[in-house]
């Protein structure tokens, strides 16, 4: 509808508007996070939902502990090999809509203990991360910064053509902890390891 | 359903056939305290055996420290008890220090006393909040324990640049000076600090519904604890005076006068140590108004040169951090990376009578034992 006579029937108290834009609105300002809280990024996480920065003010200080119950999943912390399975099983068990932010260095790239033979190198190899928030830990304002840039994804959805609505059931098999690392090592639906600039060509690598 | 544990005999009623039921509490459970898994077998409601589970946190703290300079793992050990970074640089400092010859500044002395009290502040305010959450008294206790937290951590962030991580040790003193007039900001804080105590105390201390829940639950005799390497307040709680601040005498701890709390009773029950914080917590102000009180203007960095290389040696720093001796032991063979540096948490160590102090309670209560231990899993797996 055009947005000159929107606002002109808004004048004369007629409020009209899109499944869509309703449905995006309900969702965006009632996100239910997920209480998960994985190392130090989970400290300021409960601080944003807290007295000072108040969480409540963006509809989404629900934090359930069921993943049933959540849309949102805030992976706060460093995923270390042995708890990705953990985190990715939580994952399933959300309802779909569901969303992912990655919150500091740690959960969206290993971030200072990427070099630890323990840390997984960013939880983005196994699920959709919609938001990555980065900082060691970020400040509790940056938190509720991230969940604007969500809101305001949410409601560029469309029901019709989103991933989301229309593919079911999405699948992000378990990997398995074998002890020294993790089988698959990333889900290739989700993410791609990114080409080699300094690989060698295939020719020099067949001769 | 399992067999039933060694030494145990099932209630039998009538005709009725009971068995035991085990339930893994964790890793992702509301009341864990971080992502530790308690493997518990139940009898009914009774704990009949609990096994922990850790390593679900492990970040290779002491391995990472290993291949890196001696400074560079400054950043890391906050991340250890991450409520507590102040100290947990302060321990890492004191055990570098052993290894070279260094004079530290008396205005960094006074510096590093003052945040390591504010920390301890910090820490069990926001323990005792976790731990009435436990309770189920969800919501206003650790509310109104973050809303003081904030206020510490305003100053840390003023002093260091950072809320948690700060980062702010170095081996010899400070990385920087306070700003202009924070002393007096934290003058304020302190002297409101026992108002809000006092607020606190009246709401819990004395509450019915804590005093049920937490009397007599998780006893932990002083043999045991003294004879599993319990410190820190849990220790102070089954009736043993012993504070490595009053032992030790490190820094400059010996010029301040103040009471270490400790129960004198023998049970040593959940509810004691929840009062031994309280009680802490009290003392920590008095040390902070004696320090306020007594510091001066001056440097805040020794002489510690540019390139930290110290000699074949070793060397063991512990302080008394808020959750007990928290201890770093270095060994140096002569470059700029420590041979080997390991780190004695005591978190993890107080954890170690997790299952003595659950067999025989209610499973809601064993909640509540974790609680009281105050175990950090950043510091429990490093």
């Amino acid at each position: 509808m055009d947005e000159g006579l929107k606002s002109e029937l808004q004048k004369a108290g007629i409020f009209t508007t899109t499944l869509n834009d309703l449905y995006n609105w309900g969702r965006g300002n009632s996100l239910w996070p997920l209480q998960f809280g994985l190392a130090c990024c989970a400290i300021e996480m409960i601080a944003t939902s807290m007295s000072r920065y108040d969480l409540a003010r963006f509809g989404a200080e629900v934090f359930r502990p069921s993943p049933r119950q959540a849309d949102l999943m805030i992976v706060s912390g460093t995923v270390t090999k042995k708890m990705a399975p953990q985190v990715v099983r939580l994952f399933k068990q959300m309802p779909s809509p569901k969303y992912v932010i990655a919150m500091g260095a740690c959960a969206i790239s290993g971030g200072p203990f990427k070099q630890g033979y323990n840390v997984l190198k960013g939880i983005d190899r196994y699920i959709p991360v919609d938001v990555h928030l980065p900082g060691g830990p970020p400040r509790p304002e940056a938190v509720l910064q991230s969940l604007n840039y969500l809101q305001e994804k949410i409601r560029t959805q469309d029901i019709k053509s989103d991933p989301a609505f229309i593919e079911g059931r999405r699948q992000y098999p378990v990997p398995e902890f074998t002890g020294t690392d993790l089988e698959p090592p990333y889900n290739p639906d989700v993410w791609q390891p990114p080409a080699n600039p300094n690989a060698p060509a295939e020719e020099e690598a067949t001769a | 359903m399992t067999a039933a544990a060694p030494n145990y005999e099932l209630i039998q009623q009538d005709d009725l056939e009971t068995s035991l039921l085990e339930v893994s509490m964790g890793p992702h459970h509301p009341s864990t305290h971080g992502v530790f898994r308690m493997d518990v077998k139940l009898d009914g409601e009774t704990v009949v055996d609990l096994k922990p589970v850790f390593g679900y946190l492990h970040r290779n703290h002491e391995k990472l420290a290993e291949s890196m300079s001696y400074l560079a793992s400054m950043p890391f050990t906050d991340r250890l008890d991450y409520f507590n970074s102040m100290t947990n640089n302060w321990a890492y400092a004191l055990a570098a220090e052993q290894l070279i010859e260094i004079e530290i500044p008396e205005r960094a002395e006074y510096l590093r006393v003052i945040m390591s009290e504010l920390t301890r502040l910090v820490n069990h305010v926001s323990l005792v909040g976790f731990f009435v959450n436990d309770l189920g008294a969800l919501g206003t206790p650790l509310l109104y324990a973050f809303r003081e937290r904030e206020k510490i951590l305003d100053l840390f962030e003023q002093a260091s640049g950072a809320r948690m991580m700060c980062n702010y040790f170095r081996f010899g003193g400070l990385r920087c000076d306070v700003p202009e007039g924070w002393l007096d900001r934290t003058r304020e804080v302190v002297d409101r600090f026992p108002k809000f105590l006092d607020e606190y105390e009246k709401l819990l201390c004395e509450n019915e519904i804590i005093l049920s829940r937490t009397q007599d639950v998780g006893n932990l005799s002083k043999e045991l604890a003294i004879s599993a390497g319990i410190t820190g307040p849990m220790l102070r709680a089954s009736g043993v005076n012993y504070d490595i601040r009053k032992v030790d005498n490190y820094g400059i701890y010996d010029r301040f006068k103040f009471r270490v709390p400790y129960s004198k009773g023998e049970v040593g029950d959940c509810y004691d140590r929840f009062m031994v914080r309280m009680l802490e917590m009290r003392e920590s102000i008095e040390i902070l108004k004696q320090a306020l009180d007594g510091i001066e203007s001056g440097p805040i960095m020794g002489n510690a040169g540019k390139v930290f290389k110290p000699a074949k040696a070793e060397a063991y720093g512990r302080v008394e951090a808020p959750k007990g001796e928290l201890g770093f032991y270095l060994v140096a063979d002569g470059t700029t990376q420590p041979y080997r540096y390991r780190v004695r948490p005591p978190s993890f160590i107080n954890l170690t009578v997790l299952q003595d102090m659950c067999i025989g309670q209610q499973v809601a209560d064993a909640v509540i034992i974790l609680g009281s231990i105050d175990i950090v899993l950043g510091e429990v797996d490093r």
